[in-house]
């Protein structure tokens, strides 16, 4: 099966068990938002299907191969990106830097010169400062950056990890923007972890709600919105 | 007036092979958060490498290509068979945070003793590549001789050649990163563990070009490095030990300093000195002297 | 601690009359063992205890011994007015030390004292009234006539150093056991929450680095005494290496295990020249037989039992019991 299928995932910190039993699939070029409060173990969701961390039991498949046991280097090679939480670029290193870090998995260095000239083309503030150390940059052109980064690597899965986070109002609205105009464009699926429940669902096809490390519901976006049971117990209003 | 010029280009030369140490001391640093005390064993048993090397084909640059590539290869070997197996086992309890730096120690030691079985104690020497005999002008005889000369350049060669890697090919890219930040890196696609062996590889290269022009104009004994890992450890903390650029310049105002003191004050103080330079450093700008955050960048 | 004293007393007797029994070889490497196991003390209180890191532990006795000897010498006083001056010579230096040590970190503080480790003994050499590389005689004399003509130098050595020893641990067991060994743990485990608790934990440091530089410098002139003279060749690297290796084996923050961590360093020479000899007695084998042992045990029981082989047991005992 093509697409992204989670089965029956489970991942411990030690003795504490952060994920039991998680399952959901993601067809090809769908938004798919995992919604759930801190601590729920949606970050640790994604480190888990990025390679980051090891699962204790359970499988996951991407477009028909098992993910889970490739360390995240290979999985970039198999075009999926994570970008992790809270802006991750490196801010010692330039713009540009940052972009390159993307490719350099590649041997090709023309391809990756194309893709960052793709990058700056879907972001062109980015373009603006591209000999500027990272730490330069707002939180707003930071996440850009991080994105960008992410699709440097030309990824087919992109996992994003609480793209709003320390971010003000108008600037997530943008983000948000930004990121259901990329999927679209570049035919990107995608698994979009976020608190921030209503403007995540606004914009996926699924959504998926993790309470305490188990799935309470799942399904049609469109749906969990006006599910008002759901509503009123984990989105908040 | 001679006198003074004198001491800064003796000091530079002197300082110049600081530099290596210290930046052998800060790229391990960086990349694994050990201070690495096996530096001077690595540094004295890829040495002892080139001036066998050296002695038997009688040619000094020979020796040199040699003693650079075992420092490479025992550098990478360190990493490889020695530090991962220890970030494995000691995780936790009392013992974890000062686990690697006594295992860098202990591995010191084990260099130590070694080379002394293998080689002995008894002093050796590399027969210079250029003449040690100091300058003339007139009829004076300066101490600077070709071979403080043929030091300081070499070393800007290398310290120029390292700059390229660091900011020019991707290979340095990939160091910085995995050194600044190991997870972002991983999920970039880099094989971080690789990298950092490669960063250990380079640190043990410089260290066994540092040993090897030491050694052109002294001895080369089992313990003839100790005091070149103090004092690169001292130039490393006086540019935050963080930052390349800064343990090189600290490298050159240590040497400079001490070969002042050396001329002008004499023998017995120039070790206090270099300690109480560590001390005062440590106390007054523990973040070295570029300051924390920017030194960390280059 | 009326209990442990008893325990000290008991243990001195034990080990009297076990020092009559026994050959002079023996009775000399009985006095060596005090004195690693003093020395090592010193690394428990250090490392184990307050968290600190040194390597430079062999700086520290030369410091002790050199005081020892310069007073001996200079003043004419009696032995144990040299021993007082070289704890109190090594505890004002590890005050002076200490007090910039306590800002520092793991690899900084490492890095400080392996410094002073490397070039502090070296100093002698640089200035004449410590004797040069021959350095200088340090003599306790001989035994009390009392004793009898029978009671020999070593033996004489070995009461000292062992009395010495006996004492020093019985006042470090009730340290560590009081409220400031307690107090040492607490930052060690989390150096905020103590702060947090109202502990100075720099102030607490500098005292955990004090009585530990003053206690190995004890160690130091009680090694100078072992061999009737103080000398940078007694202190050099390598002892620092041995006793970090002994601290580690005896199992960084036990007391207790201190007497095995110093019966192995004493040891390992004895197996090394066994050894040697089978080899075929060549002098570069003898000279570094020894140190490649001891770094060896450093690496191996750094990597495997980091918290010390006692840590293990626990474990494995844990382990047992779970099932």
């Amino acid at each position: 099966m093509s697409g992204l299928v989670v089965n029956r995932l489970s991942v411990s910190h030690g003795a504490i068990s952060a994920l039991r039993d998680v399952s959901f699939t993601v067809e090809p070029g769908q938004l798919a938002a995992v919604i759930g409060s801190n601590g729920a173990g949606k970050t640790t969701l994604l480190r888990t299907l990025s390679g980051l961390k090891d699962a204790s039991s359970g499988n996951a498949e991407w477009n028909g191969r098992e993910m889970l046991g490739a360390k995240p280097d290979v999985l970039v090679r198999r075009g999926i990106s994570h970008v992790s939480e809270g802006k991750s670029v490196i801010p010692e290193l330039t713009v540009k830097e940052n972009l390159v870090l993307g490719g350099i998995w590649r041997a090709n260095k023309s391809d990756t010169n194309a893709a960052i000239a793709e990058v700056v083309e879907l972001f062109p503030r980015l373009g603006e400062r591209m000999g500027q150390d990272a730490d330069t940059l707002s939180g707003g052109e930071r996440q850009m950056l991080a994105i960008g980064r992410a699709l440097v690597s030309r990824p087919k899965l992109l996992l994003l990890d609480e793209p709003s986070l320390g971010l003000a109002p108008l600037v997530i609205e943008q983000i948000f923007e930004t990121i259901d105009k990329l999927r679209h464009k570049l035919g990107l699926t995608v698994v979009l972890v976020e608190q921030n429940a209503m403007s995540a669902l606004e914009i996926a096809d699924t959504g998926v709600i993790i309470n305490l490390g188990e799935v309470v519901a799942s399904g049609k976006a469109s749906d969990l919105i006006n599910d008002p049971a759901l509503r009123a117990a984990y989105l908040g209003y | 007036m001679q006198k003074v010029i004198e001491t800064v280009l003796i000091g530079l030369s002197t300082g110049s092979i600081y530099a290596l140490m210290s930046l052998a001391i800060v790229l391990v640093w960086r990349s694994t958060r050990v201070v690495n005390f096996a530096q001077a064993g690595q540094a004295m048993l890829s040495t002892y490498i080139g001036y066998e090397i050296a002695t038997r084909s009688e040619v000094f640059w020979l020796g040199l290509v040699f003693a650079i590539a075992a420092g490479a290869l025992i550098g990478a070997g360190v990493d490889y068979f020695f530090m991962r197996v220890l970030f494995k086992h000691a995780t936790t309890g009392p013992a974890a945070v000062v686990a690697p730096v006594i295992a860098t120690l202990g591995l010191l030691g084990l260099i130590r003793s070694a080379v002394g079985l293998i080689w002995g104690g008894d002093l050796r020497s590399i027969p210079a590549p250029v003449s040690r005999d100091g300058y003339t002008i007139g009829d004076t005889t300066l101490p600077f001789s070709p071979l403080n000369t043929l030091i300081i350049v070499s070393v800007c060669l290398v310290l120029i050649a390292i700059s390229i890697l660091f900011t020019r090919t991707n290979l340095g890219l990939a160091l910085r990163a995995s050194a600044y930040a190991p997870e972002i890196a991983q999920l970039a696609g880099i094989k971080t563990a690789q990298t950092r062996t490669i960063g250990w590889a380079i640190a043990g290269g410089v260290g066994g070009i540092a040993g090897m022009l030491i050694t052109s104009y002294n001895f080369l004994s089992p313990n003839s490095l100790d005091l070149l890992l103090v004092f690169g450890f001292i130039a490393a903390v006086i540019g935050g030990l963080e930052s390349m650029v800064g343990s090189v310049v600290g490298a050159l105002i240590l040497g400079v300093g001490l070969t002042f003191i050396l001329n002008y004050v004499g023998t017995s103080l120039t070790f206090i000195s270099g300690f109480l330079v560590l001390i005062v450093v440590l106390l007054v700008k523990p973040e070295g002297i570029l300051g924390s955050r920017k030194g960390r960048r280059a | 601690m009326r209990k442990r004293l008893l325990f000290f007393i008991l243990l001195g007797w034990v080990l009297l009359i076990v020092g009559d029994r026994v050959d002079e070889l023996r009775v000399y490497q009985g006095a060596q063992i005090s004195m690693y196991a003093i020395a090592l003390s010193s690394i428990v209180l250090l490392t184990g205890y307050s968290g600190q890191v040194s390597l430079g532990n062999g700086a520290m006795m030369a410091v002790g011994g050199y005081a020892a000897a310069l007073t001996l010498n200079n003043l004419q006083t009696p032995i144990w007015f040299a021993f007082l001056m070289s704890i109190l010579a090594s505890a004002i230096f590890g005050a002076l030390l200490g007090a910039s040590a306590a800002r520092l970190s793991g690899p900084y503080l490492a890095g400080t004292t392996l410094a002073l480790a490397v070039g502090l003994p070296a100093l002698a050499n640089q200035f004449g009234f410590l004797g040069g590389e021959q350095g200088i005689l340090f003599d306790v004399g001989f035994p009390p006539e009392r004793f009898g003509e029978e009671f020999s130098q070593y033996k004489w050595f070995f009461w000292i150093a062992t009395f010495i020893a006996l004492i020093s641990l019985f006042i470090t067991s009730n340290i560590l056991h009081s409220r400031f060994g307690r107090t040492w743990r607490a930052i060690r485990g989390n150096s905020l929450a103590a702060e947090l608790a109202g502990v100075h934990s720099a102030r607490m440091k500098v005292l955990a680095f004090t009585i530990s530089s003053a206690i190995a410098g004890l160690a130091g002139a009680v090694l100078a005494m072992t061999i009737s003279l103080v000398s940078p060749g007694a202190y050099t690297l390598s002892l620092s290496f041995a006793l970090v290796t002994g601290a580690v084996l005896a199992g960084i923050s036990s007391l207790p295990g201190v007497m095995l961590g110093a019966v192995i360093l004493v040891a390992i020479p004895e197996f090394a020249d066994v050894v040697a000899h089978r080899l075929g007695d060549s002098e570069k084998v003898i000279t570094h037989l020894p140190g490649l042992i001891v770094s060896v045990l450093l690496i191996l029981s750094v990597i495997f039992t980091p918290n010390g082989p006692g840590e293990n047991l626990r474990k494995h005992r844990k382990k047992k019991s779970a099932h």
